[in-house]
């Protein structure tokens, strides 16, 4: 089975330097494309492979792409984003792509730069990724002595690289958001349309692309939309770094076929759960996402599939909850998460939050009330998508909504027992 | 008062970026560097180098949660609070933090040593529970084996 992303990454090693990665054929696509093709010969390539963003949405890559006004009248300069701000509880995948292998991400920022006649591309690392901002900037170092930035290749298309390392807040991770970042403001979304791909960055045309959607592009370039197309299951294309953690016997990630089983990812790959515990369901993508449960194992983990099961593919890194572990106690976390990280902007998400939160708190500590389970299904639905700003209220509204339908007796049952039947300090 | 290699460092952010507040958030950052905090009277001082009235700096400088607007200790250790440390014993963990610290969630230890902040996911849910100590990722990390790497950090 191939594994074009992760082939150069060895867990505990240092990444390739620049020399390695081009004996590994690294920069080969790079090559290729400033050479033999013109920008939207790119695109359609990556149109074709029909690459769908690894960020969470799922958008197409190309067509996304193929929304940047080109030629001599289009605003500039035009500016290419790596979100590399990965902040999704539950997701640790850009992580391992950005520490083991960062020369791949420059090469598909650079490639993506190229298609959209980007002037600029920046790439949006979170403080915390330390590790990845070291070897990001002696990548972007070696990058720009080789040549790969500035005059690239001395083909006449100029790109400046930046790396933008962030100051918090999970709200930079929405792309709107992480734009005002950019430019010195609070991270607060914008309304769209226009969208960035118009109106981005200083009101230019600018992409934001997720750092494993940008890892595949290489590959793409370099072995063909079809190669690409067939090394996922399902209707959706290429590999996916899939990721389990919570209680399965060896957490981790794999780089698998797209529309690999939950099952799979689960009991293969993640070694099924612990000693003593049973599967009780799963955030297949991100606290973000709706939860699957043993009816859903057998879904394929691609965007379809997942969706038609109710919930979302998201990062694909799942968050498995166990039998022994309190589902209201999970919701608790998750919303103080949602609650805090409301950058404030609109009203039903910024005060909508915390009362979730607050209503979740009491039913742990043994202060529920009869009501309140009907209380929070009501916010499920009220903070849902078309009624926020932004996409994080949905975001905090797909867990609450799908546990109180998978696992409303636990809920019950705090406000009758007076506190969580699991706590027991 | 701000000093001359941070006014140094300020002004070269501000020459690389396409508009001065574009630099703000790296400037704040060059300052927290040297200080470990932004106080009120830096913070007038940075905004006019950047031409941004106090209140459009502050602004931005209380949104995000790595701009320290209060004093923190020599250490700011950075816990994990999120779902994956969750189910793996984080709450364990903060416990024995707070124990070993004597510094609760937002507090700074009576010695001045360390600051403890929750912070949003690491990123390092298959190795839980995570904490960060200045730049450092501490994950996998069992409540018995804090005292011994708290010692690292004087």
């Amino acid at each position: 089975m191939e594994r074009p992303l992760t082939r150069n990454i060895r867990p505990g090693a240092e990444p390739l330097d620049l020399d390695g990665t081009r004996r590994a054929g690294g920069y080969q696509a790079l090559e290729k494309a400033v050479r033999t093709m013109t920008p939207s010969e790119v695109t359609a390539v990556v149109k074709a492979a029909n690459l769908r963003g690894r960020g969470g949405a799922g958008f197409p890559a190309g067509v996304k792409w193929e929304l940047v006004p080109m030629g001599p009248d289009a605003r500039r300069p035009k500016a290419l984003v790596a979100n590399a701000d990965e902040m999704e509880p539950g997701t640790f995948k850009d992580r391992l792509l950005l520490e083991g292998d960062p020369h791949q991400l420059l090469e598909g920022v650079i490639l993506a730069a190229y298609a959209i006649q980007a002037e600029v591309a920046w790439i949006f690392l979170r403080w915390e990724y330390q590790l990845a901002r070291r070897r990001l900037q002696q990548a972007i170092a070696e990058a720009r002595e080789a040549g790969y930035v500035g005059d690239v290749l001395g083909s006449g298309f100029r790109l400046d690289l930046r790396l933008h390392v962030s100051a918090g807040r999970y709200m930079c991770g929405e792309e709107t958001a992480l734009l005002n970042a950019l430019e010195g403001k609070r991270a607060v979304p914008r309304a769209k349309p226009p969208f960035p791909q118009v109106s981005g960055l200083w009101g230019r045309p600018t992409v934001v692309n997720n750092v494993e959607t940008l890892c595949c592009v290489p590959h793409i370039v370099d072995k063909g939309a079809e190669w690409f197309r067939k090394l996922g299951r399902g209707p959706d294309a290429g590999t996916k770094l899939y990721g389990a953690s919570g209680k399965v016997r060896r957490p981790g990630l794999w780089e698998l076929p797209m529309g690999t089983t939950l099952r799979e990812v689960l009991e293969e790959h993640a070694g099924g759960m612990r000693e003593g515990l049973r599967f009780r369901g799963a955030l297949p993508g991100g606290a973000s996402t709706d939860f699957l449960v043993e009816e859903h194992l057998d879904v394929p983990l691609d965007f379809e599939s997942v969706q038609k099961a109710g919930s979302r593919l998201g990062t694909g890194t799942m968050i498995v909850l166990d039998d022994r572990t309190c589902p209201v106690g999970v919701l608790e976390n998750l919303e103080r998460f949602f609650a805090r990280e409301s950058c404030g902007w609109c009203t039903p998400c910024r005060e909508g939050l915390p009362w979730v939160h607050e209503v979740l708190r009491a039913l742990e500590e043994g202060r529920g009330q009869a009501g309140d389970v009907d209380l929070l299904a009501h916010h499920a639905r009220m903070l849902g998508p078309g009624i926020t700003f932004c996409a994080l209220a949905p975001g905090a509204a797909a867990p609450l909504g799908s546990a109180l339908g998978h696992f409303r007796e636990d809920f019950e049952e705090h406000v009758k027992q007076r506190g969580c039947p699991w706590r027991r300090d | 008062m701000l000093q001359d290699d941070e006014i140094r460092e300020i002004e070269e952010e501000k020459a690389a970026a396409e508009h001065p507040r574009a630099a703000c958030i790296d400037a704040l950052r060059a300052v927290q560097r040297r200080r470990g905090w932004v106080s009120d009277e830096v913070l007038a001082e940075v905004a006019e180098l950047l031409g941004m009235s106090v209140a459009e700096l502050d602004d931005v400088a209380s949104f995000y949660n790595l701009v320290y607007r209060r004093p923190v200790g020599r250490h700011v250790i950075l816990v994990c609070d999120s779902v994956s440390c969750w189910i793996m014993g984080g709450e364990r963990l903060g416990r024995s933090l707070v124990l070993s610290t004597g510094a609760r969630p937002g507090e700074t230890s009576a010695d001045g040593r360390f600051t403890v902040l929750p912070v949003a996911c690491l990123g390092a849910c298959d190795r839980a529970p995570a904490i960060m100590i200045d730049e450092d990722l501490h994950a996998d990390l069992a409540p018995e084996a804090l005292a011994r790497i708290l010692e690292r950090y004087e």
